[in-house]
């Protein structure tokens, strides 16, 4: 029983497939592996016969995992997803955090839990930088966008900076839209009529 | 007011009914507003379905039959409401294989089934096959069709690979043949590392290929959310079945990224004019994909049948039980209720002979006919849900 549990982490993106080993190495003494390459997935971790698999929920590789799971050969241990696993709030926690587990049936749910909870935690965190990396993008976009649309109406209507700002909001708040619609709105219109 | 409901789908070509019932207000005239969301992989929309994340989900149709068998190892129940369409899948070749067998004399002519499963076990005794996922039409009517070309099942490796890289895993060498729903066939020919063999419909010219799946019970505690939702897609696949629309179909499900393919890839499938190899070669299709054809979206208790005899028979279940259980997952009962009020031309039976029909053939409906479309198999078997054989 004492054995040490070993742990694949399938995740293309060198950066945070460190943070989540880091974050297992913090859990417990786990023996965790990275496989960051696709082609013949299943047939690593087949090699490596882990006891738990981790993988990006948004992973479309995902579906090459569901083959594990119904490995039925007399040889071959039967794989679970985690999402069929009986403790409910874990496994929407691991659906929450964008995270899939795979565990060895007949895994002690004891020795399953500790993984999995750092490793939700590290999805938790990974997701939130996705979004926030997602958020500054379109912050910007609409900046640009914005920009774009004050110097066609400084250009079409010969008016300041000033001005154009003041119009775009105007009929943003007249229309009940966002000023960032707006100046994509005009953006495209002016991109049509070139 | 109108109700939102939480819609899963992959991007893909079938998941044109759920894109343009919501874009083109056939939803809306249904009081209901769907908010859409992209599955990454099957198992992950399996995964939202389950938990609840989204309320109806487009479903690849051995899924709700798999678990209600209990293959898969799900506690969870779905059923099917619909079918979305029919077919709509290609089967392609590598360059290294499309080249043996056209040395051979084969003529790559995308209709013959037996030719061509002749001409591909004759080039190569055995075979390493790329499908989207372990319970889908794919993978059942590719083992239909070699098993019945004269395959033993040491001959073929069947594997599953994302759609996304079923191109590259044959460019490298990982696959020999693929099958997988379109665009991503003709991704394949688009960047050279492919040539189109078939269409499934020329294995079985009406297989069930989609299906919009709820989880067990669902429709029949929310009538008011089920019944218009059914409507609105019935009504987006009349739409589609019209090839007046299919240009500015291919235009919405690629608009603002939902399918992110070219228009121009997507309009090879709707329009039936799909070029079949790097060389520009276009053949005609006319039914690789139905929409809404002889009641293209009437859920057969048979249909659902084959589907639970095929996978019994591939993972040592009894056959005749899978079938019955199988039957019950295609909920033709309430698509009656709900579609009726729409006007929808229902056939008078629930159940038929899978592939008896050589050419469309005139059936009783709940009011009039029906015309029902030729549904052979490319082996001419048919199927009979009273008395499904192994």
């Amino acid at each position: 029983m004492g054995q040490r549990l070993s742990v694949i982490v399938v995740e293309k993106d060198r950066a945070r497939a460190l943070l989540i080993v880091d974050g297992l190495r913090d859990a417990g003494d786990f023996d965790v592996m990275v496989i960051a390459e696709e082609t013949g997935l299943a047939r690593r971790i087949a090699q490596r016969n882990p006891d738990l698999v981790l993988i990006d929920a948004g992973n479309p590789s995902r579906d090459v995992l569901e083959e594990l799971a119904l490995a039925t050969g007399p040889n071959e241990r039967p794989v679970a997803m985690f999402v069929d696993q009986s403790d409910g709030s874990l496994t929407k926690a691991a659906i929450e955090a964008g995270m899939s587990a795979y565990v060895v049936d007949g895994l002690r749910a004891d020795r399953i839990k500790p993984i999995l909870d750092a490793a939700i935690a590290r999805f938790h965190m990974l997701q939130k930088m996705r979004i926030e990396l997602q958020e500054t993008r379109r912050a910007l976009e609409e900046r640009k966008s914005i920009d774009r649309a004050k110097g066609i109406l400084m250009r079409a209507r010969g008016i300041g900076e000033e001005e154009a700002y003041a119009l775009l909001r105007k009929t943003a708040m007249d229309q009940g839209r966002k000023l960032a619609d707006v100046a994509s709105a005009l953006v495209l219109a002016a991109d049509l009529l070139k | 007011m109108s109700m939102t409901l939480r819609l899963g789908y992959v991007p893909l070509l079938d998941a044109a009914p759920l894109i343009i019932a919501e874009a083109l207000g056939f939803a809306e005239e249904e009081g209901l507003s769907l908010d859409l969301n992209t599955a990454p992989s099957w198992a992950a929309l399996r995964d939202m379905l389950a938990v609840g994340q989204v309320d109806a989900a487009q479903m690849l149709a051995p899924v709700p039959v798999a678990m209600a068998l209990g293959l898969g190892r799900g506690p969870v129940r779905f059923e099917a409401l619909c079918v979305l369409n029919l077919n709509g899948n290609v089967i392609g070749v590598s360059d290294a294989l499309a080249a043996k067998m056209a040395s051979a004399g084969f003529g790559f002519d995308f209709t013959d089934a037996r030719a061509a499963g002749r001409a591909l076990l004759a080039a190569s005794p055995s075979l390493r096959i790329g499908v989207p996922y372990a319970f889908s039409m794919h993978r059942e009517l590719l083992h239909y069709w070699l098993r019945a070309s004269g395959a033993v099942a040491e001959q073929l490796d069947i594997r599953t690979v994302p759609p996304p890289r079923m191109a590259e895993a044959l460019q490298a060498g990982e696959i020999d043949l693929f099958c997988v729903g379109e665009p991503w066939g003709s991704v394949a020919v688009e960047n050279g590392s492919g040539t189109l063999l078939l269409p499934t419909s020329a294995l079985w010219a009406r297989a069930p290929e989609k299906v919009l799946a709820t989880r067990l019970g669902w429709a029949e505690a929310e009538p008011a959310l089920a019944g218009p939702l059914l409507r609105a897609l019935w009504r987006a696949g009349r739409w589609l079945g019209r090839a007046e629309n299919h240009i500015i179909a291919a235009e919405m499900l690629t608009a603002q990224g939902r399918i992110a393919v070219s228009a121009e890839l997507i309009e090879r499938a709707l329009t039936g004019r799909v070029v079949t190899a790097p060389d520009g070669r276009e053949h005609l299709s006319p039914q690789l994909i139905t929409f809404f054809e002889g009641a293209a979206g009437f859920p057969w208790r048979s249909q659902a049948a084959w589907i639970g005899a095929a996978l019994a028979g591939r993972h040592g279940l009894d056959v005749v039980e899978a079938s019955a259980t199988a039957a019950d997952v295609f909920r033709s009962d309430l698509y009656r209720q709900h579609l009726r009020p729409a006007g929808a031309i229902l056939p008078g039976a629930s159940e038929k002979l899978e592939g008896a029909l050589a050419e469309a053939t005139a059936v009783p409906a709940e009011r009039g006919q029906l015309i029902l479309p030729a549904d052979r198999f490319f082996d001419a078997r048919i199927f009979d849900l009273t008395a499904p054989v192994r």
